[in-house]
């Protein structure tokens, strides 16, 4: 977090997330030369994304960062100014740099230590494309000093020896403004000014050349200074003085105190065109501003500058620091757990419902909603930073690999929560990194099988009835079933015997310790697992399903929830419990009977519902609220619906509720206990855990697990 | 020390740290982002000095320059640019676009300030 007294520690915060900014800006730059949609505006703003990094880099004396900058940006100069075309390599390689660059930005966020190796191996690549060998590269460091670099006036000068003369070095200046130096904006007294600092000053103002008052012109400079310098300085800091008015003036700098090769210094003589000055304008000769109304402010903007990311967005932007905005959202919660409270006591007062007091209460209820939607779309975040990260894995894991591989990305714009959005980038990491290893055939196989030597890897995201999700697919053999099932037995992970659905099988990914890979090669083989990547999605709320079509590919979906804190819940009561349940996931219900109760096998009840057998849990037992009743007739029944289409049946004592619930996470105090998502409160005050009944049955249906078997 | 400044730049950071430097310096900073809004701004407020970057989208700091230059309020008013951009040539185009003098970014502070002062008036 940044130092509020520090104002240069807030800026360099603020240079960081223009960093991000500039950085998302470049990617999708070279995202779109990749595509071949690109003009020059195009280059430029990557050009100008590397180039702003550099410069706000330098302010902050993050060195290696500039000089990284500086020889990217120098190649793609040369691009810019059409002097080097852009070739698959030469992408390939600014796409590597940019990783790079992006790399050092974070380093130098973090105050790590950048990664040199690899920074040394791009600059010998980026001189080798613009023809440097290591020998002929010259040091940035002359082009990136800390200087106010000046006019370099060739000052011709045969400088004499200063030492000689035991006096200070005397100079004799004249100088003469001309109009235009007016017009630009200088001002002589500031220039004399500068010259009295360099040291001691005898100032004359030469008034010969003034004319009379009716030949005067107001916009006609007549006077010039003569001025005798004593300072102990050369001339080159004499003339720096004058540095931006050269090409402006007359100016004659001559050192005295030298007995020959008096060093004279002249540059436009427009001198001797002036009308003779008049004294009485000595002392105002700046024509002054006029203040005129601007009449026509409206700049035409160009299709291609329009393009430029960000730029018309930044006025409209206000960044705000995340810690309001959690802030914010735990009051949001706040104010929707008061509003159900309230609710509860008017309800419980016996209100009519069309009381004005009722009414309010509805109109307060809306309200409520709307803030709180107001308040998660603050939140939320498109998705495409994540995308851009895994354009990276994919182009990194592809090169270890050797398989050609293309990323296609759809739903960029799509919204998430931003914690969604931060937790979801290992997973997605671990998940592409997957589907270029295991997923894609070789070039080999590909061609084979008559298929496009490049891979393709699709990641998208959409908006589907409020939730989220995200998709990674490859086009690649699809997942090998007999040989996971082969994987799976040889492991112990099912029985010899089992007979499994595909869809069986494809789930056998996600079990701890299991790895198709015939070798573990350094891509995906790191020890984490596909079991890992789906507990941390159910950590968010969500959950994984695989399909895969043999031949044509695999494609793993993400579902999760729009937001992480708040759920349209349904309240239920077991075994004396309150608990709260997702309302998506909840399909029907239904009250079990004598006719539609059954047990296809000793411990694995069913309902039967419209023909069809779903398993049967008593959530009760399922949490070790109680032992197995011996009869459920009458029970209430939730079908629950999983992400792959499978149902299961949970057995409840009597549902309360349907209502939003604000949730509150266990923090990390609590055992993570299985089928216990999180917490909330309710109306009444009262503490309820919110359940993920998928959690639960997959642990009942898992006989080391369930108690409802006994 | 008082004056109005005008920095023109598509960086926050940039803009921060000028406002910041030049602020602490009894300077007034007026920020613009882009060339666009810096013409804006320039033509309606009264500035001691501009400060402008050259590369910067929706008008670039030279087409604001000449743009500017072109107003009858630019009259008197030094410009002032501010780029990473250290070859002749663009400052030798902003030059005869009409900018009094540059500033090579990265700058610092100190020196920032000795350029301000130098064409605004101490």
């Amino acid at each position: 977090m940044t130092d509020a007294s520090d104002p240069m520690a807030e800026i360099r915060a603020s240079f960081f997330i223009e960093c991000e900014e500039l950085l998302e800006a470049m990617q999708d730059g070279l995202q779109t030369i990749d595509d071949g949609e690109w003009d020059n505006e195009t280059i430029n703003v990557v050009f100008r994304a590397v180039h702003s990094i550099k410069g706000g880099a330098g302010a902050f004396g993050l060195e290696s960062l500039v000089r990284f900058a500086h020889r990217y940006e120098t190649v793609m100069d040369s691009v810019r100014s059409g002097t080097m075309n852009v070739d698959n390599d030469l992408l390939k390689l600014f796409f590597r740099c940019a990783d790079h660059l992006s790399d050092l930005v974070r380093c130098a966020r973090d105050g790590l230590d950048s990664p040199e190796e690899q920074g040394k191996s791009l600059v010998g690549e980026l001189d080798a494309s613009i023809g440097l060998t290591g020998d002929e590269v010259e040091e940035p460091e002359e082009e990136i000093e800390f200087q106010p670099m000046g006019l370099s006036l060739d000052l011709g000068l045969d400088l004499p020896d200063m030492a000689a003369s035991l006096d200070l070095p005397q100079f004799e200046i004249e100088f003469a403004p001309a109009a235009e130096l007016f017009d630009t904006g200088n001002e002589p007294f500031q220039i004399l000014k500068a010259l009295r600092d360099l040291g001691e000053c005898e100032i004359e103002c030469v008034t010969d050349k003034l004319v009379s008052l009716e030949q005067l012109s107001a916009e006609t400079p007549y006077l010039y200074w003569k001025v005798t310098l004593s300072a102990n300085v050369d001339p080159a800091e004499v003339a720096s003085v004058f540095e931006f008015v050269d090409g402006l003036c007359t100016l004659k700098i001559e050192a005295l105190s030298v007995s020959e090769g008096a060093a004279e210094l002249e540059t436009d003589a427009t001198l001797e065109d002036l009308p003779p000055p008049l004294p009485t304008v000595a002392d105002e000769p700046i024509v002054q501003a006029e203040k005129v109304e601007t009449k026509d402010p409206v700049v035409t903007r160009s299709a291609s500058q329009a393009k430029a990311p960000g730029a018309a967005a930044a006025k409209s932007v206000v960044r705000v620091d995340l810690d309001r905005i959690e802030r914010l959202v735990n009051l949001v919660g706040e104010l929707v757990i008061n509003q159900a409270m309230l609710s509860q006591s008017l309800e419980s007062a016996g209100l009519s419902p069309h009381s004005d007091a009722m009414n309010g209460l509805e109109e307060f209820q809306r309200l409520t909603r709307d803030i709180q939607d107001s308040v998660m779309m603050i939140r939320a975040q498109p998705v495409k930073s994540l995308f851009q990260r895994m354009s990276r894995i994919v182009r990194e894991s592809s090169a270890a690999v050797s398989k050609d591989v293309r990323l296609e990305t759809e739903g960029e714009n799509t919204e998430v929560d931003k914690t969604v959005i931060e937790r979801l980038a290992d997973p997605l990491t671990h998940m592409i990194r997957n589907a270029v290893d295991h997923g894609l055939e070789t070039t080999q196989e590909r061609e084979a099988a008559g298929k496009s030597s490049q891979g393709i890897v699709r990641l998208s995201a959409a908006h589907r009835s409020g939730r989220v999700v995200i998709e990674v697919s490859d086009d690649g053999g699809g997942i090998n079933r007999p040989k996971v099932q082969e994987i799976a037995i040889k492991k112990g992970l099912i029985p010899a015997d089992s007979v499994l659905t595909d869809t069986e099988v494809d789930n056998l990914l996600f079990l701890p310790g299991f790895s198709t890979a015939a070798s573990v090669s350094d891509l995906s083989g790191r020890g984490v697992g596909m079991d890992v990547v789906r507990t941390s999605i159910q950590a968010l709320g969500g959950r994984i399903t695989i399909t895969s079509q043999e031949g044509v590919g695999t494609t793993f979906s993400i579902s999760l929830p729009l937001t992480l804190a708040v759920l349209d819940g349904m309240v239920v009561q077991v075994a004396e419990e309150t608990l709260v349940l997702p309302l998506n996931v909840v399909v029907e219900t239904l009250t079990l009977t004598q006719d539609n109760l059954d047990q296809v096998r000793p411990g694995l009840d069913v309902v039967r519902v419209r023909g069809a057998f779903v398993p049967l849990f008593d959530l009760g037992v399922s949490l070790g609220y109680r032992e197995k009743k011996d009869d459920y007739t009458d029970s209430v029944v939730l079908l629950i619906a999983h992400e792959d289409g499978s149902r299961a049946a949970l057995i409840v004592d009597e549902i309360q509720d349907q209502r939003q619930v604000v949730i509150k996470g266990l923090d990390d105090s609590f055992y993570r206990a299985p089928g216990i998502a999180a917490a909330t409160i309710l109306g009444d005050g009262q503490i309820a855990l919110i359940l993920d009944p998928s959690d639960i049955i997959a642990n009942a249906q898992d006989p080391s697990l369930t108690k409802f078997a006994s | 020390m008082s004056g109005k400044v005008l920095t023109i730049d598509d960086s926050q950071s940039v803009r921060q740290m000028i406002s910041m430097t030049l602020g602490n310096s009894g300077f007034t900073v007026d920020e613009a982002c882009d060339g666009a809004e810096g013409y804006d701004k320039a033509t309606t407020g009264s500035y001691n000095a501009i400060l402008t970057d050259l590369n910067m989208p929706n008008m670039n700091g030279l087409d604001f320059i000449k743009k500017f230059r072109e107003h009858p309020s630019s009259r008197g008013v030094p410009i002032i640019f501010l780029s990473t951009e250290s070859d002749e040539e663009s400052k030798r185009e902003a030059k005869s676009a009409g900018a009094i003098g540059w500033i090579i970014k990265p700058f610092d502070q100190a020196q920032l300030l000795a350029v301000v002062k130098k064409v605004a008036g101490a």
